[in-house]
């Protein structure tokens, strides 16, 4: 929650899901970063988890990592902030793929 | 485009810990490659680089794996053009600009107080103007568009997945995702962005710190023309930059709101071990932003317009990769030369000035015949003669000075509660002088005197 107790808050507050839905995404058939299920099952920290901006990766109950390519920004966030040298695959999407901003 | 069919071989140097790993692939140079210079990534710096040698009569070909120049590039919000002034004469009355920065304000935030240093000049308002927003899928259209009208080959839609080498392990073009995608060229110039796979690939980069990082996180909002003008005080074209200090419950980074046209973009930066540690999400700290008192009221009502993020390289001088090797040049973010210097946070005019020098270099070597590592060292000499590796090294303490625990904390909050104690009259109490007041805050703070001593100095001689 927020650290600011009882600011003005008249702006809307958008789900995830509209969050993204402003962006642009060309989906591509390739999944270009892949996450190693069994070194993130062994992961404490699992920091991708919540640094990532577009919310990508996903904790299961087994304790392992779902990663969904589709609404990649492609910053390279998780893969600096991973632990485990090897558990993030990061390449960039095919060319044409991928994000495309229009506003930023 | 000619075929490729040898093997692919280790990189030269051992990988970083990044991941995509891709291999060099050798292949026997031909006599006249496709192209006299490949030039990765069509964002600022690779434009320029492609522009400037096109119109010396290189044979150029721009590679930029979006739809269009821009398309992947965010950034947290001003572009300051002046080094464009000999390149395109008149570039303010043709830039896709939204509008010109004429208010820059500096706001130290807490959780409940803020001070702002609200700057405004006319002077920014009229040619040559200082610094402009703009969105960057236009204005990094508009640039690569010069260097096509130079003659430079536009190749849009891919991606460069890898270096080519000869023989002898000098580079001597890229791999592409395209069918028979092997661009052969002399020379190669990495403008491909703050994760610069194909400098790593080079065996430019030596580590890889999270440290060196910052994630740039920014909502686009929707607000008529004339309620931003009314919000930020503000009539025709003039613009609004605040750059915010504090405000990210303690990650090491800060906040921007800057106004375009019709919409303002308001977002945060942070650092990413920081980030990492927090466990908290970016765009919860965009909400935190937005909700405080100071922010709320130039935010009220505004529709999301579009959600980006983007890798910022944070650490200046401190990351800067080598900058060429045999074949290759590195520029813009791929070579780490945004700047993130506190009062200053520059990135575009890095990026434009570091293409330009490898756009040059490269016309004097692919003429003398010598694009090796030696042949190359006109770049450097280039850069370390204008602002680009001048203000990097003027400003090589900055970024730790700014990132550290006291300016991005304590500083903010003991300037904020002193400035609040000054101006709060607590009658019948008679006034305690700005001296004492300064003590009292200082010790409540936990700002010990040889702290700030020491970073006075550190910052006296970094901005002095």
């Amino acid at each position: 929650m927020s650290a600011y107790a009882g600011g003005m808050e008249r702006w809307s507050r958008v789900s995830f899901e509209d969050r993204m839905a402003t962006v642009d995404f060309r989906v591509g058939t390739r999944a270009h970063i892949t996450v190693d299920g069994d070194t993130c099952r062994g992961c404490t920290t699992k920091a991708c988890v919540t640094a990532c901006p577009a919310n990508l990766f996903v904790p299961t109950s087994d304790g392992g990592i779902v990663f969904n390519y589709e609404q990649c920004f492609e910053c390279g966030t998780c893969y600096l902030v991973c632990s485990n040298e090897g558990a993030i695959t990061w390449t960039y999407p095919d060319g044409g793929d991928g994000v495309v901003f229009h506003r930023s | 485009m000619p075929e490729a069919t040898t093997p692919t071989v280790a990189p030269s140097r051992p990988s970083l810990a990044t991941a995509g790993r891709p291999r060099d692939a050798v292949v026997d140079a031909p006599a006249t490659p496709d192209f006299d210079l490949v030039v990765v990534g069509a964002g600022p710096a690779g434009a320029a680089a492609a522009l400037v040698a096109a119109r010396a009569g290189l044979r150029v070909c721009l590679l930029e794996r979006g739809p269009f120049p821009g398309a992947k590039n965010m950034y947290g919000g001003v572009i300051y053009a002046r080094i464009l002034d000999d390149l395109i004469p008149n570039w303010w009355d043709e830039a896709p600009v939204q509008r010109w920065v004429t208010r820059r304000a500096t706001v130290v935030l807490t959780e409940s107080q803020a001070l702002t240093i609200d700057f405004r000049s006319s002077a920014w308002g009229e040619p040559p103007y200082n610094g402009a927003t703009a969105f960057r899928p236009d204005f990094d259209a508009w640039l690569a568009g010069k260097a096509e009208a130079a003659g430079a080959t536009v190749v849009t839609s891919t991606t460069a997945t890898g270096l080519l080498r000869d023989g002898a392990g000098h580079i001597c073009g890229v791999r592409t995702d395209r069918p028979d995608g092997d661009l052969t060229a002399r020379l190669v110039v990495a403008c491909d962005g703050v994760n610069s796979f194909l400098a790593k690939q080079a065996g430019l980069y030596h580590h890889e710190d999270p440290k060196h990082f910052t994630l740039g996180a920014k909502e686009v909002l929707a607000l008529p023309r004339d309620e931003v003008e009314k919000r930020f005080v503000l009539s025709g074209r003039e613009g609004a930059d605040f750059e915010i200090i504090g405000g990210t419950r303690g990650i090491p980074g800060g906040g921007f709101i800057y106004t375009n046209l019709d919409s303002i973009a308001i977002g945060v930066v942070l650092g990413l071990d920081g980030l990492r540690k927090a466990k908290v999400r970016p765009e919860e700290l965009i909400a935190d932003l937005k909700r405080h008192p100071m922010i709320a009221p130039l935010v009220d009502g505004a529709q999301l317009q579009e959600y980006s993020a983007h890798l910022i390289p944070e650490a200046g001088l401190e990351m800067m990769p080598e900058l060429s090797t045999d074949g290759m040049l590195v520029a813009g973010d791929a070579a780490a030369m945004c700047l993130a210097a506190g009062i200053w946070l520059e990135g575009v005019n890095f990026a434009i000035g570091s293409g330009i020098a490898a756009g040059e270099t490269a016309v004097e070597a692919v003429r003398r015949g010598d694009v090796s590592d030696h042949g190359l060292a006109g770049y450097r000499r280039r850069l370390e003669s204008n602002f680009v590796l001048r203000d990097h090294t003027k400003l090589r303490r900055a970024p730790s000075l700014v990132m550290s625990e006291r300016v991005q904390q304590r500083y903010p909050q003991l300037t904020c509660d002193l400035v609040e104690a000054l101006f709060t009259v607590t009658n019948p109490e008679p006034k305690q002088g700005a001296f004492r007041a300064a003590r009292h805050h200082a010790k409540r703070s936990g700002v010990r005197l040889r702290d700030l001593a020491r970073d006075g100095w550190t910052a006296l001689r970094t901005y002095g």
